[in-house]
């Protein structure tokens, strides 16, 4: 099952310029691994100790996973993945 | 010349001042890195004495090479001393309210947009943007108006209708977002990658964030050179209250102040409190929540200088403690009664944490006490609605004198 994940300008220079990449999975930690096992430089970026780092925000179809299951989120067919950095301030 | 580059906070990697604001490598978020080796103490002291009545006189300090135009200059804002509203809360200290009310729109926002709205005009920009709880989207609109650039400003479409004409009035471009400001904020990130625009808040943050060091500068400046012993702040991303702490710290390192760091305590509204609730907890990071709160300007869930904002509260021996909507709306409330200021739920929220300090006798006497007022009571207006009672008469001297106790005239 494909699934297309988002890729930030920032880690861009890790998937040769590539702002989507194509993966397969059926939870953000596996669509994640395989993100991984292509493109190596992105899980050190992204990740630390098995966890996402804590400057790091990933969404399903634009909900943050934190308010879902994590990294064991669920992810289906039509959805898509977003990686971005977190920032904010009203 | 001071400004040197772009520095990420989590692992120091250096970037060129650009329009970036996340690290390559470990996606921590960048901040501007000074080097004030070259500045004299006394000298940058006469040069702010001798500069601007507003933040540039604080250019030294600034993400600048030298001072930039700025036709709506903010800062310069009141310190007033609260005697009676130490009173009302039983405090024997020296407090003093900082009135950021005070400023061009009538919020402490207008200190981040100058700094921002200026860089955008130093990069190139043509058009500045902004994901808002609603004091950034009044001021983003009104310091593009003034300067002269285009402006996008996108807010949750619920916001407060005051918030509202109090931005579009500028001629900006209005976005009401069918979401919380978490939703906004997402879309904007996204946005920053797709349009050149500048996104005061997302792509600018780095040198947006540097404004409010100002506050902190002010305050010590206003009290004659020296630091307060603690101080009172709201949160809502935690940007300001870690920027505040790295304006004393930065002026203590050059020895224009000198003595202890003041101890920092944070506000929240328990609505939306995840940076309050980490702190309770011990946790490193905040867990994001969805906001419910009277408090709209900080209804940001997901705040993401939360964890520094932790870990200030805990270096400094403070806390972050958070009050509900009728504590909120009480503190509006003692505040507009004791000191003639009327501010808007942030500010009610403030309020309602120095009490609940003075209430637990966190406060020693003797203490000086800076409480950070961020916005205007006439944003928040709902807040205040039903609060009081008037007294309707017909227009004769028998109807007032029914309805009030007769007084001797004695003066």
């Amino acid at each position: 099952m494909s699934v297309t994940v988002k890729i930030p300008t920032q880690l861009r220079a890790a998937t040769n310029g590539d702002a989507e990449v194509e993966v397969s999975g059926t939870t953000v930690g596996e669509v994640l691994d395989a993100v991984f096992d292509a493109h190596g430089d992105l899980r050190e970026r992204i990740t630390q100790d098995g966890d996402l780092r804590r400057f790091v925000n990933v969404y399903v179809s634009g909900e943050d996973i934190r308010f879902q299951q994590g990294l064991d989120t669920a992810v289906s067919e039509s959805d898509e993945v977003t990686i971005l950095p977190a920032v904010a301030g009203g | 010349m001071a400004v040197e580059s772009l520095k990420c906070k989590e692992c120091g990697e250096t970037y060129e001042l650009g329009a970036s604001y996340a690290c390559e490598r470990c996606f921590g978020p960048l901040e501007v890195g000074y080097d004030h080796s070259g500045l004299d103490a006394a000298e940058v002291k006469r040069r702010i004495q001798a500069g601007s009545q507003g933040i540039w006189r604080y250019a030294d300090f600034l993400p600048f090479t030298g001072r930039p135009q700025d036709p709506l200059e903010p800062g310069l804002t009141p310190l007033v001393k609260a005697d009676r509203l130490a009173e009302r809360l039983g405090l024997d200290a020296e407090l003093w309210i900082k009135n950021d009310a005070a400023n061009p729109t009538h919020s402490f926002k207008d200190r981040v947009v100058a700094v921002a709205v200026a860089k955008a005009q130093e990069l190139g920009f043509k058009t500045v943007a902004c994901a808002s709880t609603g004091n950034l989207a009044n001021a983003v609109a009104a310091h593009a108006a003034a300067a002269g650039l285009d402006s996008y400003v996108l807010v949750p479409a619920n916001l407060e209708e005051q918030k509202l004409l109090a931005t579009a009035v500028y001629g900006t471009n209005l976005v009401g977002v069918r979401g919380n400001y978490d939703d906004v904020n997402r879309l904007c990130t996204q946005l920053a990658e797709t349009r050149p625009w500048a996104f005061v808040n997302v792509n600018l943050r780095p040198y947006y964030a540097e404004g409010s060091k100002t506050l902190a500068y002010e305050t010590a400046e206003q009290l004659g050179w020296e630091l307060p012993d603690r101080v009172v702040c709201p949160i809502a991303s935690g940007s300001l209250f870690t920027k505040v702490a790295r304006g004393f710290q930065e002026w203590t390192d050059l020895g224009l102040v000198a003595g202890e760091q003041p101890v920092f305590n944070g506000a929240q509204a328990q609505g939306c409190s995840p940076v309050a609730t980490a702190f309770a907890e011990g946790w490193e990071v905040c867990k994001p929540q969805k906001p419910e709160t009277i408090a709209k300007s900080l209804a940001i869930g997901d705040p993401a200088d939360g964890p520094y904002a932790v870990e200030q509260a805990r270096r400094s021996g403070g806390a972050i403690d958070s009050v509900d909507d009728e504590e909120i709306r009480a503190g509006i409330r003692l505040l507009a009664e004791t000191t003639g200021i009327f501010t808007e739920t942030a500010g009610g929220v403030t309020i309602g944490v120095l009490a609940k300090l003075a209430e637990r006798g966190a406060i020693a006497a003797g203490e000086r006490v800076v409480v950070y007022i961020t916005g205007e009571g006439l944003k928040t207006l709902d807040a205040t609605r039903d609060s009081f009672q008037m007294h309707e008469i017909d227009p004769d001297l028998d109807s007032f004198e029914s309805e009030f106790d007769h007084q001797e005239v004695t003066v």
